[in-house]
Parts: C-alpha cells; sequence; structure tokens
C-alpha cells in the first residue's frame, strides 16, 4: 500500500466519511499548516493508526505521477540540489536526465549500478561505491524536481540556456520574501533538485551520491540535507510522528488514499503546460529551531504556541488529536474571555479556514546537523510540501508572520522547483519538456 | 593548434625561462605517438643537433612525420641531455642523456605531426638552454606504443622536473636568506611549481615529502621538526601567521634569525637535491599503473581538506592557485604520456573526454591568472568560485579515475 500511484484498496469508504466529516463540521478544506505541529481535523474518521512502519519493498519508479510524493512517508531522506555546469548544452541536459533516470530505476529496485561494486576489471573504480549491497529496495523512492535556472539560467534571470524559457510556467514565480527569513544561499535552491526517501538511511545517500557522481561535469552538487524521523504521515495507515518541538505534526496532511484532493491540491491541472500536468511544486524549507530556549518554555507556554496538547495533540479548545479545533472558544479569566486557542497559536494561523482553504501536502523530516561552536545543536525541521501552485505555499506562510513560533524557529534554507510528472515507461525524467 | 602563450619562471640565473603555457597545455598529445629504439630503415631522416654550453643547434627546425633520429654532438664542457617536447613543453617525447664532452649519441623517435620543442641541459640541471620550436608535418603515424617506453618517457618528466625545482629552489632561498623577503615572497609560489608537478613520485619517498612540504599540522602531529617551503611561508608570511589565530602560543610563531634562516634554507635545498638524486638513481623505476594513479593522486591532493581548493595548503601565502595549476599539469602530462597506449585500446571517448574536461579545468584556472603575471591570492576567491573551481575538478577527476584501466593490461 506505499506505492506511489497505487490505488487504495477500498477508495470509496474513507472519502465517504471525509466527505462526511466535513458536512458535519462544516470546515471546509481542513488542516494546511505549514510543518510543525498543524491543524488535525477532518481525516480523524479514517486514520487507522497503528503499525507504521512500511515493508521494505521495492516502489515503482514509473507511473503516473513520480513516486516520493504521496507515496507513504518513508523515515529517513536525503535531499540534493544541482547546479548545472554553466556551458551544459540541452544535449548534455538530456544525457544527465537520461543517466539520471536508467540509474534511479536500478537504485529504486535495489540492483547496483554499473559494473557493479566489483568490476571485473582490478583497475576500475567500482561504478557503484556499494553501501547499498545487501540492503534491498527499502522503498526508496527519487523524486525530481527542475529549479527556474533551467529555464532562465543563472544570475539575473534574463537567460535561456536549454531554450527552455518559452516553457516556463506561469505560476513558476520564485518565492517572495517572507518576514523572519535568514535564508543562506549555501542552502537554497538549485537548477535541479531530487528528494531521496528510504527506510534506511544509507540508501538514501547511496543513491545521492551516486546520482551526485554519475553527473560530475554536467551538474555539480550545490547543497544536500540528511532527514530522520518523518515529520509527517502520508497514508492514512501511519500514524502521526513529532517533530523536534516535541509536538505531534502533520495530522491532517493530504493522504495517499484522498484522490480527490490530491487532484484538487496537489497535481497540476489543465491549468499548467502538459509537460507538466500530472506534476507538482515542491517547495523546501529549512527552519531552525532554536530548541534550548524552547526547552525551558513552560508546558503551558508550549501548548500555547502551538494551540495543542502536547502528549495527546488535541486542540486547546478540547478533544482528542482528531477533534477539530474550536477557535471561536473562549475561556473566562479575570481579565476577560480569552480565546482558548490564542489569537496566534500556531494551529490557527496555518489552519486552512484562516487561508482560503489553501492546503498543502506535507514531507517533512526532521534534521540534526551535529552542533556548533556554543554548543547548540543544529536542530530543526526540514520542510517539504507538495502544492499544485506555488502560491499555495505562500498565503499559507504569509499568515505565520503573526506565529507566536516564530521566536523559536528560522528560516535558513528554501527552494522551490517543478516537479514533472511521473515517468512513463521508455521515458526519462521530464521527457516531455523537451519534446 | 591553440597559440602558445609562455608564462615564465625564473631559473637559478634569475632569467626567465619559459614554462608551460597556458592553454598549450592542451595542444599536445595527440599528436604524439612512439618512441622507438631501433627503426625498421625505412625513410629515416637525420637530424643534426650541436650542443654547448649555452646552446642547442637543431640544423632543421622541421621533420616530415615518421621515423626521425637526432644526432647529439656535444661540443661543451659539460656533460649534457637533449630533450624533444610535446607542444606543451612539458610532456617528454624523446629524451638521450649523458652525452659526454666531445661524444655524440643518437635519440630516435617516430613523429606523429604537431608541434615540438627541442632544448638541451648541459650539467643536466635547470631549464635547459636553446629551447626552440620543432615541426612536423605530413601524413599521421600508426604505431603501436609500448608501455616501457612510455613510462621511460614519464620518468624523463620526473627527472627533468626534479632538474628543474634544485635551482628553482636555491634561488629562493638566495632571496630569503639574504631577508630579501619581498623577492622570496614572489619566489615561493614559482619555487613549488616543479615539485608540484610531481608530487605523488616524491612522496613515494617516504622521508622527503615531510622534509619538503608537510604543513605545520603534519609536522607537529608526527613529531617532526617543522621545516621545508611552508615553514619559510611561515616565516615570510610572519603577520599573517600571527594574525590567523591558529598557532598562538607556539615556539614556531617566533621570526627566524638570519642564522635560523640559513639552516632552514639549506635543509631545504639538500632536500630537494636528495629527491633529484633518487629519481636520477638508474634503479628509480615506475610502473604504468605508477604513472596513472599518480595523476589521479595530483587531482587527489588539489581536493583534500588540508589541499588547495580549501586554502590550507599555503595558508599563510594564499598562494594555493599556483599549486593546484601545477598539479593539473602534472597529472595533465602523465594522461599525455599515456595517451598512446589508450589510443592504441580503443579508448578514444576517454581521450577526447579528458582533453575536454583538461581544456576546461586549465582554461577556468587562468582566469585567475599564470605564472608569469602571477595568480590572485586564494583568499580572494569566494565561496561560489571555489565551488565551481571544485564542480570543474570533479569533472576531471571522475574520467581520470578511469584511466588506469584504460592503459593496464590485465
Amino acid at each position: 500500500m506505499h506505492t506511489g500511484d497505487e490505488e487504495p484498496a477500498d477508495p470509496e469508504t474513507p472519502l465517504t466519511s471525509r466527505r462526511q466529516l466535513l458536512g458535519m463540521f462544516g470546515a471546509g478544506l481542513a488542516g494546511a499548516a505549514v510543518g510543525l505541529a498543524g491543524g488535525a481535523v477532518a481525516v480523524s474518521a479514517v486514520h487507522r493508526g497503528g503499525g507504521s512502519t512500511p515493508d521494505s519493498g521495492a516502489v515503482p519508479f514509473r507511473g503516473e505521477h513520480q513516486a516520493g510524493i504521496v507515496t507513504a512517508a518513508q523515515d529517513r531522506l536525503h535531499f540534493a540540489a544541482f547546479d548545472l555546469a554553466p556551458e551544459l548544452s540541452r544535449d548534455e541536459l538530456i544525457s544527465l536526465l537520461r543517466d539520471w533516470t536508467a540509474a534511479a530505476e536500478r537504485l529504486t529496485r535495489g540492483e547496483e549500478l554499473g559494473t557493479g561494486i566489483e568490476p571485473a576489471n582490478p583497475f576500475s573504480p567500482p561504478e557503484d561505491t556499494g553501501e547499498a549491497a545487501g540492503l534491498g529496495a527499502g522503498s526508496l523512492t527519487l523524486t525530481f524536481g527542475f529549479g527556474r535556472g533551467l529555464f532562465t539560467g543563472p544570475g539575473d534571470g534574463l537567460g535561456d540556456p536549454f531554450g527552455l524559457r518559452g516553457r516556463l510556467p506561469a505560476a513558476f514565480e520564485p518565492l517572495p520574501p517572507f518576514a523572519f527569513d535568514m535564508l543562506e544561499p549555501a542552502q537554497s535552491d538549485g537548477d535541479l533538485c531530487v528528494q531521496a526517501c528510504a527506510d534506511d538511511p544509507q540508501l538514501a545517500v547511496h543513491a545521492i551520491r551516486n546520482l551526485t557522481r554519475i553527473a560530475m561535469g554536467r551538474a555539480h552538487l550545490r547543497w544536500s540535507q540528511l532527514g530522520f524521523g518523518r515529520t509527517a504521515s502520508t497514508s492514512r495507515a501511519q500514524d502521526t510522528p513529532r517533530n523536534l518541538f516535541g509536538f505531534k505534526d502533520g495530522t491532517a496532511n493530504v493522504m495517499a488514499e484522498d484522490r480527490a484532493a490530491q487532484a484538487e491540491h496537489v497535481w497540476v491541472g489543465d491549468e499548467g503546460p502538459e509537460w507538466l500536468r500530472g506534476g507538482s511544486y515542491l517547495v523546501v524549507r529549512k527552519i531552525l529551531m532554536t530548541i534550548e530556549t524552547w526547552d525551558r518554555a513552560s508546558i503551558g507556554e508550549q501548548e500555547r504556541i502551538i494551540g495543542r496538547t502536547k502528549r495527546e495533540g488535541g486542540p486547546l479548545s478540547g478533544g482528542g488529536e482528531f477533534a477539530e479545533p474550536d477557535f471561536a472558544a473562549v475561556t473566562a479569566t479575570a481579565q476577560g474571555a480569552k480565546p482558548m486557542i490564542d489569537a496566534h497559536a500556531h494551529v490557527r494561523l496555518a489552519h486552512s479556514a484562516q487561508n482560503d482553504g489553501a492546503r498543502l501536502l506535507r514531507r517533512g523530516y526532521n534534521y540534526v546537523d551535529g552542533s556548533n561552536s556554543l554548543g547548540q545543536l543544529g536542530a530543526g525541521l526540514f520542510f517539504i510540501s507538495y502544492q499544485r501552485d506555488p502560491a499555495a505555499f505562500v498565503r499559507v506562510q504569509r499568515s505565520l508572520r503573526s506565529d507566536l513560533m516564530n521566536e523559536y524557529i528560522r528560516h535558513v534554507g528554501s527552494g522551490l522547483w517543478a516537479v514533472p510528472r511521473g515517468i512513463a515507461p521508455g521515458e526519462f525524467i521530464g521527457q516531455a519538456l523537451f519534446a | 593548434m591553440t597559440s602558445t602563450v609562455r608564462a615564465a619562471v625564473p631559473d637559478r640565473a634569475g632569467r626567465l625561462r619559459r614554462a608551460l603555457a597556458a592553454g598549450a597545455i592542451l595542444a599536445a598529445g595527440a599528436m604524439l605517438t612512439g618512441c622507438v629504439a631501433n627503426s625498421d630503415g625505412g625513410a629515416r631522416q637525420r637530424i643534426a643537433v650541436t650542443a654547448t654550453d649555452d646552446s642547442c643547434a637543431v640544423a632543421t627546425p622541421s621533420a616530415d612525420s615518421g621515423t626521425v633520429t637526432f644526432t647529439v654532438k656535444n661540443d661543451g664542457t659539460k656533460v649534457t641531455e637533449f630533450y624533444l617536447l610535446g607542444e606543451n613543453q612539458l610532456t617528454i617525447v624523446g629524451e638521450v642523456e649523458n652525452i659526454a664532452p666531445g661524444t655524440s649519441r643518437e635519440l630516435t623517435a617516430q613523429l606523429a605531426p604537431g608541434g615540438y620543442f627541442t632544448v638541451c641541459k648541459p650539467g643536466m640541471t635547470g631549464a635547459g638552454v636553446g629551447q626552440a620550436a620543432f615541426t612536423v608535418s605530413g601524413e599521421e603515424v600508426r604505431s603501436t606504443p609500448e608501455a616501457d617506453a612510455v613510462v621511460e618517457r614519464y620518468v624523463g618528466y620526473v627527472r627533468a622536473q626534479s632538474e628543474e625545482l634544485v635551482p628553482a629552489v636555491e634561488e629562493f632561498v638566495a632571496a630569503y636568506v639574504a631577508g630579501d623577503d619581498e623577492t622570496a615572497r614572489r619566489l615561493f609560489p614559482l619555487a613549488r611549481v616543479n615539485y608540484e608537478r610531481i608530487e605523488p613520485v616524491a612522496s613515494s619517498f617516504g622521508d622527503l615529502d615531510p622534509k619538503i612540504d608537510y604543513r605545520k599540522p603534519g609536522a607537529d602531529q608526527e613529531g617532526l621538526p617543522f621545516t621545508g617551503f611552508h615553514r619559510i611561508e611561515m616565516d615570510l608570511w610572519h603577520d599573517a601567521a600571527v594574525a590567523g589565530g591558529r598557532y598562538t602560543g607556539d615556539a614556531d610563531l617566533e621570526p627566524l634569525t638570519p642564522e635560523q634562516r640559513r639552516q632552514i634554507g639549506e635543509q631545504l635545498i639538500a632536500d630537494v637535491t636528495q629527491l633529484k638524486s633518487n629519481v636520477s638513481s638508474p634503479d628509480f623505476s615506475l610502473t604504468l599503473s605508477d604513472v596513472t594513479e599518480g595523476a589521479r593522486g595530483l587531482l587527489d591532493e588539489v581536493a583534500a581538506p588540508d589541499g588547495k581548493l580549501s586554502g590550507e595548503e599555503n595558508e599563510f601565502a594564499h598562494t594555493d592557485l599556483y599549486d593546484f595549476y601545477a598539479n593539473v599539469e602534472g597529472a595533465y602530462v602523465a594522461f599525455d604520456t599515456v595517451r598512446p597506449i589508450a589510443m592504441s585500446n580503443g579508448e578514444q571517448r576517454l581521450v577526447d573526454e579528458l582533453d575536454r574536461r583538461f581544456a576546461e579545468m586549465t582554461a577556468l584556472l587562468e582566469r585567475y591568472g599564470s605564472y608569469a603575471q602571477g595568480f590572485v591570492s586564494y583568499a580572494t576567491v569566494d565561496q561560489p568560485a571555489r565551488a565551481e573551481l571544485a564542480a570543474k575538478l570533479n569533472a576531471l577527476s571522475e574520467p581520470l579515475s578511469k584511466l588506469t584501466a584504460a592503459v593496464v593490461t590485465q
């Protein structure tokens, strides 16, 4: 049940339940939220909980949509962004995408690359670096995205290095600056990106390492990020995980089983160019958490900031994890009535009800990049979202401007890529763009 | 052929000698074929060469492609050598050594069309005298390269570099010991060029590289006295070493006295002279894979965390781009020397890829300067620019890692 494009075994039942639920609460589209503990509602009736460890089979690389988006979120991530060589030709770009396609197909099947880890010629460096041998496929997915640089060239964005400028989708505008951005170029952007997710971190690292090697001379690794502990569920078969603030996160995601919501919020439709229909837009935000100061905040303060209880994850307006937050609920105090969910609580500002129904498919991971010279952990959330239009992300992110959580986070990395539709048999990644 | 832009480094006499030229490095090679000890007696061309202590007169500066024999007569007072170099003026196409005064020796080579250089080296040291262009025209030449002959040519290159290294270091040390710090600082990166071109060979003599080229952390870690190029670098860029703060409180941070300068300088000369002696020994030999793996090793030196790309190699002088360029030159010569074997093995695609990647790497480095004009301080090369250098280095290093398998017969 964790394959990217597979129909759920019983698609109707959860959809029906969900519609009923929405009708009951009249809540509209539920639970957007930029990462971190988002709103939890609609899917409660169909949340299955229980064991969420995916088996370690192979996820098909080819299909209608790229794998690694609605695929049940694996536990490990290695994300990489690449810059293309300045003098790269269109043919060389295509050759890179062909080579990556062939390699990705083998990697996702758990097969060795090229001449393998032990080539017959003892003077040859192995074409497969070897660390994934014997680990199987491990649910590895490789999801490829195209940055604006592919269409407009580097620098001022006025170029057209591959004859693709005319095919730049209208919606593919750079993300605007946001309050509290502390973006570092060395952790942002890139002409190409690859999201590698797997059950075993070694499989994800092996994939990025070998794809990087294959690209040498054509594309250069710009930055990469390891992640652990998915911070979102993308299938109803998965439990709700916790982020490094210790709160449950991603309760109300767009789920693999909910194809109607995917069609509405994740996959680019007729409004986009042909090559992108069935694809999506990928937003990445590297969000540093100042966890040392967060840990000193009282439990009352932490819950006020998030708008949920810590252990259960229920909204402060009452009820369990999957109860709908009641933003109108108030409690009487000496100073008068106060909202039970703070006016600037994260769950309120991130909720779809506050964002014109905008909804994102979140697929983030926790990260810890060691620690700094001050003895502070380099910890945070590597936020990943897929959406039909980057404007949906912008809408939600702008709502978070007054988020109480901002005191404890800084956005240090950012990226936006167009993710072409799935790769059909015999095709290479994004082939339709070059037709 | 690309035009030849010559750079220059000072030789022992303080004159400028020609060194590799920017751009020219890329043009060599393809025309090189084999060097044969005995010709088949076909249309052999004979060319007389008259060597003296300060000249190297080649009777005619051109020949038709095919087998060419140079008859070298030594009319000087010193034992001499005669070299036929590729168009990059570094790759050795053929050489004949130990030509005693008053005697003659022959060099026979099979030459493909292209540009070459001839040069004599009286006293078998320094950069040589009478370097002149030599042109071969006509039909392509086919030959089956012999691995032994190819390796011997590379050994000749290593020897030639060591012979140039000694006077370059002597001149550098002379300025340093004399207290002419400005001249010494200018000569520091240039005196390292010959060494950096053949660094893996030098490293193969276990005790020499630590004395000649260890950085301070390496010497400290192994409990060795801190000597060699980088000891002098620390003294010549004393202000930078102090300001860097990395070695605060360390005894080596004291400025050296004139007597200490003399001792350190003389030891460096002795060590590079020992290196020259080692590679000149008849016992010194290499294998084909030593040559190709050495080329890989040179690029690994650039990429190493304490190498050039990180700017750690010359942490006070920031002259890393000179070393970078010299490492790439050395790797190119190794590739260029084994090229005929690779071609003979049907590795045209790999050869083409390497030619292209060497050209791109060299062109990018030349945006930062040359030996003659000087390279910019690596401290001024920002992180995106360093990443660009790293990308080009990767692009070159990956195909170069396939060269050994392409030329060594299992």
